[in-house]
């Protein structure tokens, strides 16, 4: 149909015009972004389309985080776009955060008009160059008619594979030129092809592997997330009767309440989790991809053997820091799907034959021993409010179900080891690049996706302030979202480490001159909250997240303790299993 | 271990700089690389010189193939292959220098390819170390400037890096 508002005749449209009608194609309902020089054009042209809705942030950075947590939220391509030059390089720290956590982005950047690259024209970076290591792929459109089809590969490329953020970077003046639109409906690219289906040989000899396992542990991560491939590791699971650790970024991939679920490994991982994977003999990673935060100081981890399968999509994150046994590369989901496929029939007799029933009894044994421990323990009788009852206690008010962002830090740690993930994509936080400010353009993000949700942004008062001008875009779009201020006085985890390996100076690690936050919220709109005692601290949750104040935000100042620390702790440089527990300080 | 690691790419703006900044992004080796259209013009081939242990090789061959530009990406050093590489040496040919530089290239099966009053220009081509071994060679007072292209590798036979 012709939109008779289009001057042009014909199917000639704008350059500008034909970026709104990607974006249509591809069924894009939200473009965060911000306006300026360059994209002068395709803001002209959104305002005359009502196909989607675009959402204006009040930084750039922000517009990213708020794409990738839609595009986290929900599984689809995110989508943000911005000017050239600060625009753009305000974009980069979004994008990398992006990068580093998998996740399926367009950016839309303006560029200087094409006779001027180079030329150091006003607001001109070279957008392609800086992203350059930080994204999965990038154009510049040179020609407007490359336009559609450059628009439609960068959709493709962002969201198949292992996903990722895609730069589309076009001149001023290819939005104003004309051509005819015409969107391809496929794409051939001879030098991307990534493989989906597993090796079915590998897939039979990690099977044979992990139906012969004394001492199995299942060690999955982001992948399950992003693969949509939490309903086949379940099933998988549960017909294995393994134990199980998610990463940070996988959390939610295996429901956090099941009883084969021993906790979050890593730095900040459980007692049992951490123990159980350097204890293992076979260990199964699942779309994770053994980092630093993760299995710790390489060589301690390798200094117990066991057989590793690795599944992934990315054939590079396998074998990079550990040396793997059986390698399996291909999309989880159908990995996964695979095997239960032959648990239910090749190998169905021998799975039922329970070959190493007795062995895993006792290493289920083991396990129950070090989760007596209880290594999340803290003092629940003090006087001042401790992070992780807050945390205890959102999960309960929110009844387990609500969407939780995150920022960077001791928060973000106790959010992961208290709140207790029963589903994907419900825990959204930077688990790669480590981007502090995050949370609140994270929870924006996942509120457009899903206005009736309960929506929660976990953050400390050093974080907030990373991206708290976005207070003004909630209440602009009316967006419930809950601020949970862990508010200590310090930035946390600097503070931490200073504590244990810095000899207490803590060097410009103490929040001075903080503001009133409860007068911040409320002079952008919104309801603030002083929480200063343990007692208060459900009722104001129960206040907040309760039905007069369903349709406000809430920005929940949160005093707690200022030396609260976050264990277990694995020191950097050491391996799993030299771990600092709570009770040995 | 030394590597050639042979590769298509897509002819494309910027397919060059993916490759060289996914290097130093990673702090692997180079220790050349040489780049240039094939009879497709859609396509341009790679010859990097690396060096790294087998892990190191592992990861450098799956990021490469992880580019989006890159079509096809093939370790010369898992069969047999030929290396060239071309060199250009200006040297002193002057006096006692004159009969000797032409004595070296000669034994070398180099080319004078320009001759000036006070020196010769030397064309050589011939594997890496070949080239080094001629510059051992030469005293190194003769040598007034060096000009080399780079290693470019094929695989022997059969062994063909086509798409």
């Amino acid at each position: 149909m012709e939109d008779p508002s289009n001057p042009t005749t014909g199917n000639q449209c704008t350059g500008a015009e034909i970026v709104i009608r990607c974006l249509q194609e591809e069924n894009v309902k939200f473009v965060f972004g911000y306006p300026g020089g360059a994209v002068l054009n395709i803001y002209d042209a959104i305002f005359n389309q009502s196909h989607f809705k675009h959402v204006l942030v009040r930084h750039e950075q922000a517009a990213v985080h708020a794409a990738d947590a839609y595009a986290r939220a929900t599984g689809e391509v995110g989508v943000a776009l911005v000017t050239s030059g600060p625009g753009a390089t305000n974009a980069v720290t979004g994008i990398a955060t992006a990068y580093m956590d998998s996740i399926p982005l367009v950016v839309l950047s303006g560029q200087v008009p094409a006779p001027s690259i180079g030329m150091d024209a006003f607001q001109e970076v070279d957008m392609v160059g800086i992203t350059r290591p930080c994204v999965k792929h990038n154009f510049l459109v040179k020609d407007i008619k490359d336009l559609a089809a450059t628009i439609k590969k960068a959709f493709y490329i962002a969201g198949t594979g292992r996903p990722g953020p895609v730069v589309v970077d076009i001149p001023k003046d290819i939005t104003a030129q004309f051509h005819a639109f015409s969107y391809p409906e496929t794409v051939e690219m001879r030098s991307y092809n990534p493989i989906l289906k597993g090796h079915s040989g590998q897939i039979k000899k990690a099977l044979r592997l992990m139906l012969d396992a004394k001492r199995p542990m299942l060690y999955t991560g982001g992948g399950i997330i992003l693969g949509d491939a939490s309903e086949q590791l379940v099933k998988l699971a549960r017909r294995l009767g393994f134990p199980i650790t998610n990463t940070l970024m996988g959390l939610g991939g295996y429901p956090a309440t099941d009883r084969q679920f021993v906790g979050m490994l890593g730095m900040h991982g459980t007692l049992e989790a951490n123990m159980a994977m350097q204890d293992c003999d076979v260990l199964i990673a699942i779309g994770a991809r053994f980092d630093d935060r993760v299995i710790g100081n390489p060589d301690h981890f390798f200094s117990k053997s066991r057989t590793i399968i690795h599944i992934d999509v990315d054939p590079s994150s396998i074998s990079k820091r550990v040396k793997v046994d059986v390698p399996i590369v291909g999309h989880v989901q159908s990995v996964l799907g695979e095997m239960n496929d032959l648990l239910d029939g090749e190998f169905k007799a021998a799975a039922d034959k329970k070959p190493e029933e007795a062995a895993i009894q006792a290493w289920w044994t083991q396990i129950e021993a070090w989760r007596s421990k209880k290594c999340l323990s803290y003092d629940r009788n003090s006087d001042i409010i401790k992070p992780q009852y807050v945390l205890e206690k959102l999960w309960e008010v929110t009844k387990g179900d609500a969407f939780i962002t995150s920022d960077v830090g001791q928060h973000q740690m106790w959010a992961a080891q208290y709140y207790k993930f029963d589903k994907p994509r419900r825990w959204i936080n930077s688990g790669g690049l480590g981007t502090m400010g995050v949370g609140l353009p994270y929870a924006m993000g996942v509120q457009l996706a899903y206005p009736d949700a309960q929506v929660a942004c976990v953050t400390g008062e050093a974080s907030i302030q990373m991206c708290i001008q976005e207070l003004s875009t909630c209440k602009q779009f009316h967006l419930p979202v809950k601020v949970i201020t862990l508010n200590n006085r310090y930035m946390g985890m600097v503070r931490q480490w200073q504590e244990f390996f810095y000899g207490n100076r803590y060097s410009e690690s103490y929040m001075d001159a903080l503001p009133d936050f409860v007068k911040l919220a409320e002079a952008y709109g919104h309801v603030g909250m002083r929480i200063e005692k343990p007692s208060d601290v459900e009722p104001a949750l129960k206040e907040a997240f309760g039905p007069k104040l369903k349709e406000r935000m809430v920005f929940m100042d949160f005093l707690t303790d200022q030396k609260e620390n976050v264990f277990p702790m694995v020191p950097n440089g050491k391996g799993l299993s030299e771990m600092i527990l709570a009770e040995e300080l | 271990m030394k590597h050639i690691i042979s590769l298509l790419m897509e002819n494309e703006a910027g397919a060059l700089s993916r490759v060289a900044g996914l290097f130093s992004a990673r702090a692997y080796n180079i220790e050349s690389l040489t780049v240039a259209p094939t009879e497709d013009p859609t396509l341009s081939r790679m010859t990097i010189v690396t060096s790294g242990s087998d892990e190191v090789i592992e990861q450098i061959i799956k990021q490469l193939n992880k580019l989006v530009d890159v079509v096809k990406v093939l370790d010369l050093n898992d069969g047999r292959y030929i290396e060239r590489e071309l060199m250009l040496v200006k040297v002193k040919a002057t006096g006692p220098f004159r009969e000797e530089m032409k004595r070296m290239c000669d034994i070398f099966r180099g080319r004078i390819i320009d001759v000036a009053d006070g020196s010769y220009t030397i064309e050589l081509t011939g594997t890496g170390s070949k080239l080094d071994a001629f510059l051992e060679a030469l005293d190194k007072t003769a040598i007034l400037e060096t000009v080399r292209t780079g290693a470019s590798g094929i695989g022997r036979g059969d062994r063909i890096l086509k798409i």
